[in-house]
């Protein structure tokens, strides 16, 4: 039964956790960043999904994501428990509450936004065709205006959610699953 | 339709079918047959390339010649299709795509299943997943029976019946040969084609108005015959208050049911983590939003250009705006160059109906061999002939989809996408966010909710008015209406999140917290995602 504290975290903006990672289809690897120790790990793990830049964003932004206290803090003593408690556990450690919490916050208010905003949108259309048809400048009118406008909070929504998750909630998640893994292969035994 | 237009289209046509069996039988070579790799093509596409693919499973012909046709025909009313098929991918990205990724393996099932009694959850959710797939393929298929007849002249039943034939065979070469790898390239190829296409189209439409967007609305709206009223809602839904409901209920259908499409959920499966899932659905909103602005364009452009009394007088629904704008805007009937854009776009569009009825398919034989079969046989088996149920599901499908769409060859086709949305918007997604979100749901709630969506959805779609009662219906000589929506979303859609709820609440089962702990936990940290 061993934890994963001996393995290097990601969170404390060490060097392995720069932002130029991409995740290649089948063999996800590290660079290591020049400058760089040469004796960080290199993960060959396929499930680690190195931490890649999206759309629009400098890559230096990934790392800013605040740290977060480990699943565990040493090695439990207890003897192996089945996998379900594994994820109670997990369920109840700070770590995986503050990702929840961080999630939450975001998608919750957002989707009551859009969702309001679009069906005032359409129940607006059907029900107030004159205050939509009022013109604003030349052959746009409002209903023009409303249509474009839900594109563009689509759009920016689809930015901000990207960006939130990226800083907010990805390094978190990796750490997570990386302890949750281990605890679980732990509980059966060590086996695989 | 002259001869020189029919013959440079079946020319574009056959070189993409032929592109498409190459690249079928190219994937194919090194089959192993594994479900990993025929439900999900190994999980190894990038989000790039799974986010093109996702723009082509979602781009159906319904949209390309539909929502431009509405817009031509009913002005500012067909935008909404746009906006609606647009917002509902924010539903998809923030509550469905990376947890669905971390928490399933091939299906929806998959995923309700991991919390509750297996065998009832999955009958459930593969029945409904069959259902809107099916739904989804009726639809496409009578779109491409009517555009053959349309842009290649066949007029005649015979024609139309051996396209549908022809389409289904297709397809279900495709799925059963080259599984999920194949026919992911297939949406690849064909989401390019479709996006040059129309940025091509859009091009032409804004040099023809100088880059002057007002006067091509101005244009469009005095050509209408409408006047201003062209540039504002109420043309097609401002009517009584039924078809202002009836709208009502088709815009919550659309925006609710992208997120509950089999084949949309699926495609999530094709990429390795959670992260890539994200990165896919945001290059599809980029790609998907772009396409739909530019469906506006062409739609006020053919209004503008062509007129709608034109449109109308080739094609009521006016499916064949598009088709007709291209030929004007490469120089008319007589030219090459209306010849040669004539052709491409009806070219693209078969390739548009040809991919997405192969993604519906792979979707829905995955959903009859890996959640149907594998929950109704008796004994355990290997994986190996879990594919070939499915492969042999795909046959059935195909067969299935071809009778009913030569049977509902009469109907609408972007309204039979809205009904496909509407019955998957209740059905699939209650229970897809109650496993995901709702620490007490139980097997009963699941169940339950699957059904409560699914059966009054379908059953309020049997007496409407597109079955019976009225000149438009299925069936216009009989008259058992007694729904007067033509989408049920409104009603059903709520029915489903109320059964699943009092399912849940009326139900003995306590919920087992360490299950909801996992698939919590799994679902926003990916641990033990395959």
């Amino acid at each position: 039964m061993q934890s994963s504290n001996d393995r290097p975290r990601g969170s404390g903006g060490g060097p392995e956790s720069a932002a130029d990672h991409r995740a290649v289809p089948g063999r996800a690897y590290v660079e290591t960043v020049p400058g760089a120790p040469y004796d960080v790990p290199r993960y060959e793990d396929p499930w680690y999904d190195a931490l890649a830049s999206g759309w629009g964003e400098s890559a230096g932004l990934a790392a800013a994501g605040p740290a977060l206290p480990p699943v565990r803090r040493e090695a439990p003593a207890e003897p192996p428990r089945a996998a379900g408690d594994v994820y109670l556990e997990v369920q109840r450690s700070a770590a995986f509450q503050e990702v929840r919490s961080r999630y939450r916050r975001f998608v919750g208010p957002a989707v009551a936004a859009f969702f309001l905003w679009y069906v005032a949108y359409v129940v607006t259309a059907t029900t107030a065709p004159t205050l939509m048809a009022r013109p604003v400048a030349g052959a746009v009118n409002v209903a023009m205006l409303a249509g474009l406008g839900q594109f563009l909070t689509t759009f920016l929504l689809t930015w901000a959610y990207a960006r939130h998750a990226r800083l907010r909630r990805d390094r978190a998640a990796l750490e997570l699953r990386w302890d949750t893994q281990e605890l679980t292969r732990g509980a059966r035994g060590g086996a695989s | 339709m002259t001869g020189d237009h029919q013959t440079a289209a079946l020319v574009l046509f056959s070189t993409f079918v032929a592109v498409t069996l190459g690249i079928t039988t190219w994937v194919g070579r090194h089959r192993q047959g594994s479900a990993e790799e025929f439900y999900a093509g190994g999980r190894l596409f990038s989000p790039m390339e799974n986010g093109f693919a996702i723009s082509g499973d979602y781009m159906s012909a319904a949209s390309f010649l539909g929502i431009s046709g509405l817009i031509a025909l009913y002005g500012y009313d067909g935008m909404l299709y746009s906006v609606g098929f647009l917002v509902a991918w924010l539903v998809v990205l923030f509550l469905v795509a990376e947890l669905v990724r971390n928490c399933g393996r091939f299906t929806l099932a998959d995923v309700v299943a991991a919390r509750m009694r297996e065998r009832p959850v999955r009958i459930a959710a593969g029945t409904s997943s069959v259902t809107v797939s099916v739904l989804y393929l009726v639809a496409q298929m009578v779109g491409a029976g009517s555009l053959v007849a349309l842009l290649l002249g066949g007029t005649t039943e015979a024609a139309r019946t051996w396209t549908v034939i022809g389409v289904g065979a297709l397809m279900v070469i495709y799925v059963s040969l080259g599984g999920m790898r194949a026919t992911t390239w297939i949406q690849i190829v064909k989401a390019v084609l479709l996006l040059g296409g129309t940025v091509a189209l859009t091009t032409l439409v804004l040099v023809r108005f100088h880059g002057d967007v007002d006067r091509l609305l101005r244009t469009a709206a005095e050509r209408s015959g409408h006047g201003e009223a062209f540039l504002a809602p109420g043309l097609a839904y401002g009517g009584d208050w039924v078809s202002r409901f009836d709208f009502i209920s088709l815009g919550l259908a659309l925006v609710l049911g992208t997120a509950g499409l089999p084949h949309i959920l699926s495609r999530f499966y094709t990429v390795p983590t959670a992260r890539a899932a994200r990165r896919s659905v945001v290059w599809s909103i980029g790609l998907i939003g772009g396409f739909y602005l530019m469906t506006i364009v062409l739609g006020f452009g053919a209004a503008a250009l062509v007129g709608p009394d034109a449109v109308r007088a080739s094609n009521a629904a006016g499916n064949t705006a598009v088709p007709l704008l291209a030929l004007d805007l490469g120089g008319g009937a007589e030219s090459t160059g209306g010849t040669v854009l004539f052709a491409v776009v009806a070219a693209v569009a078969f390739a548009t109906i040809l991919a997405v009825v192969a993604g519906i398919t792979l979707a829905s034989s995955a959903s009859v061999a890996h959640d149907l079969y594998a929950s109704l046989r008796r004994r355990h088996s290997e994986p190996r002939s879990e594919v070939a149920v499915a492969r042999v599901a795909a046959v059935g499908i195909g067969a299935v989809a071809i009778g009913l769409g030569l049977l509902a060859r009469d109907l609408n086709v972007a309204f039979l996408v809205g009904l496909a949305f509407a019955v998957a918007a209740s059905a699939n997604l209650p229970v897809l966010l109650y496993s995901l979100f709702w620490r007490g749901f139980t097997t009963r709630g699941a169940v339950w909710a699957v059904y409560g969506g699914l059966v009054p959805s379908v059953l309020l779609v049997l007496l409407s008015p597109v079955v019976s009662g009225s000149p438009q219906s299925l069936f216009p000589d009989l008259d058992f209406q007694y729904f007067p929506l033509q989408n049920p979303g409104l009603v059903s859609i709520p029915l489903g999140f109320v059964a699943g709820w009092l399912g849940t609440v009326t139900s003995p089962e306590v919920p087992d917290e360490a299950r909801h702990a996992e698939t919590e936990v799994r679902s926003l940290t990916g641990a033990g995602a395959v």
